[in-house]
């Protein structure tokens, strides 16, 4: 990919593909280096892909291209899945997802832009995603920019304070050159999201704060897509999409299991998971 | 809150400019400079009036954010902005912006290197009448703990309006720690702050005393109130407490039986302890630390509590006298 490229992908099964291999680029990386976050990579994969391979605007060769749209993990954990993409998009080579939690690798356990060049703001440290993305939106609106900005938050992370500051924000500024989305995975590491620190009703919540909430299957790309499309054209408040998703999706044997939230899989499993992965 | 009437005590007056708090004079230069600069940006946590932004806001309204009072949404709104090539300036009291936001400040502004100002009022205990919850006596030490942060107290309004120009054109992270009360203009007519450069009005041959903030006029009473004891006093303006300025106080060090710190803050973790911290690995000599005592403020006006806390010219020349005495 030489130049920017807005809209790349439309056809779906083609993003399905794309969403297969991100899926086994984030096992191989999670494997070698023998921790990281499985769960919720693969749960937010399929929209991280239309966001990144349909609809944004990007140049791996400039990754500060002035009129990029922008794409903040506020979920810094799922760094695998934002690493898998890059590298699919051909920010790096392929190679490099083998140096994952190394020291001085640009792929460090949580997504540094200091590191690597093409990661908007360092994420990791939960909640504070949203503000960032208010933030790039409201510049990018003072310069006329029509780049937009992607924020994916996990659901666990929407316990954080500073969410609902900058849902209180966004909704102020009527900032709609933003789209949201939660990965609704409802675990996390402690467990059930309902049982450490219930969120619902979610879609009310983010409703009650001034947003156009959008309710998909965040695993049917085509639902996905739409969502996308309906965000876009919403005007004057911003748009989030809760994403129902499953945690550990694509490989039965790490869907719906709360310990695979921080655990990587073993060579083993790697080998299951991809023959899983490359016949679903 | 009632606006602040009272004069610092101590002063000392070498100009015939009135004393002048330094957020009053961050107000207007900010004002001056939203003119200049339209890639200047102004973010605020209910407290403009008290921080003086509101002067821009009013001036320059499309480029003002009032975000409510919620600092750590408006740091991280501020990196946004500095990420798409604004220059934000975000500002309330320092005790909020420093505590409230601390891990904001860390991973979107410091470990991000973000091109954000965080310029905080209110710092100290010259807050006065509202007492310990609004008074920042710990904010140097928070902030100079992180890397790539850049930590600045003016020492009087026209320093001010220097450190402001000056930190709107550097690139990267910077801490500015103003304060509520008007204070007297101690630097000379000249004088133009460079970021990591200490001013020394004079070096004295047997004690120095390495002060910030406003506590740089009460160190120059102090110093003249030695000297009419036959103790040759100098006289340092650290205003960068990060980067320190390592050359000028080596020379300060070679040149002293003895180092006073003197700072509106506590004596853990701010220039007190910086300065401890290079002298005593480059050219030990003894120091002594004027500040709060590991204590919380009170309430009361910003004289009786500098007295109070002993940050008094006073006090400095009682340690100094008690100190070259062993």
């Amino acid at each position: 990919m030489t130049e920017a490229t807005k809209g790349k992908i439309t056809d779906v099964r083609e993003l399905k593909d794309v969403a297969r291999r991100v899926r086994i680029h984030i096992l191989r990386m999670l494997t070698t280096a023998g921790s990281g976050h499985t769960g919720g990579s693969l749960s937010a994969a399929d929209v991280a892909v239309a966001i990144y391979f349909s609809k944004m605007k990007f140049d791996p060769k400039d990754p500060f291209l002035k009129d990029r749209d922008r794409f903040i993990l506020s979920k810094g954990h799922a760094a695998p899945l934002l690493y898998a993409i890059m590298a699919e998009a051909g920010y790096f080579p392929m190679e490099t997802v083998e140096t994952l939690r190394r020291v001085e690798s640009p792929l460090q356990g949580h997504p540094c832009c200091k590191s690597l060049p093409g990661i908007e703001v360092s994420t990791g440290s939960l909640g504070q995603g949203l503000s960032v993305a208010n933030g790039m939106a409201l510049g990018l609106r003072l310069d006329k920019n029509p780049a937009r900005v992607y924020c994916i938050m996990g659901d666990g992370e929407t316990q954080e304070g500073q969410v609902w500051e900058a849902a209180m924000s966004a909704a102020h500024y009527k900032i709609d050159n933003l789209c949201a989305v939660v990965d609704n995975n409802e675990l996390q590491i402690d467990g059930p999201v309902e049982k450490v620190m219930g969120i619902d009703p979610i879609h009310d919540k983010w409703e009650a704060f001034g947003w156009h909430v959008i309710d998909i299957d965040g695993h049917d790309m085509e639902e996905i897509l739409k969502a996308l499309a309906e965000a876009e054209n919403v005007k004057g408040k911003p748009s989030v999409i809760i994403a129902k998703t499953t945690k550990g999706k694509g490989v039965s044997f790490f869907e719906d299991k709360v310990e695979y939230h921080g655990i990587a899989p073993s060579p083993e499993e790697y080998e299951k998971a991809v023959k899983e992965i490359n016949n679903g | 809150m009632g606006e602040n009437t009272q004069n610092i005590e101590d002063r000392t007056q070498i100009t015939d400019k009135k004393p002048k708090a330094t957020r009053d004079e961050y107000g207007d230069t900010l004002l001056e400079l939203g003119g200049k600069r339209p890639d200047i940006v102004v973010l605020d946590a209910d407290l403009s009036a008290s921080t003086k932004t509101g002067k821009f806001a009013k001036a320059f309204p499309e480029r003002f954010f009032n975000m409510g009072i919620a600092e750590q949404d408006m740091v991280g709104t501020a990196a946004g902005l500095s990420l798409t090539g604004k220059v934000p300036f975000a500002s309330t009291f320092a005790v909020f912006e420093t505590g409230r936001a601390w891990d904001q400040i860390r991973l979107t502004v410091c470990y991000s290197n973000t091109n954000v100002k965080l310029v905080a009022t209110h710092g100290g205990i010259t807050v006065g009448e509202d007492g310990a919850s609004h008074q920042a006596l710990e904010d140097v030490a928070l902030m100079r703990a992180l890397p790539n942060m850049t930590v600045i107290i003016p020492a009087d309004a026209a320093e001010t309006a220097s450190v402001i120009n000056t930190v709107a054109d550097y690139k990267g992270p910077v801490y500015v720690r103003l304060g509520r009360a008007k204070v007297p203009y101690v630097m000379p007519d000249d004088y133009r702050f460079r970021i990591g450069k200490a001013f020394v009005f004079n070096l004295g041959k047997d004690v120095n005393i390495v002060a910030s903030g406003l506590m740089v006029a009460i160190a120059k009473k102090a110093a003249d109130m030695l000297a009419k004891d036959g103790i040759d006093t100098g006289v340092i303006n650290m205003s960068t407490i990060k980067p320190l300025d390592e050359e000028t106080l080596l020379t300060v060090a070679r040149s002293s039986k003895l180092i006073i710190t003197a700072e509106e803050h506590s004596i853990i973790g701010g220039l007190g302890s910086a300065v401890c911290e290079f002298v005593s690995e480059n050219f030990p000599v003894p120091v002594k630390r004027i500040g709060i005592r590991d204590t919380f403020g009170c309430s009361g006006n910003p004289d009786e509590l500098l007295k109070y806390h002993g940050l008094t010219a006073g006090e400095i020349v009682k340690t100094v006298k008690s100190s070259l005495d062993k």
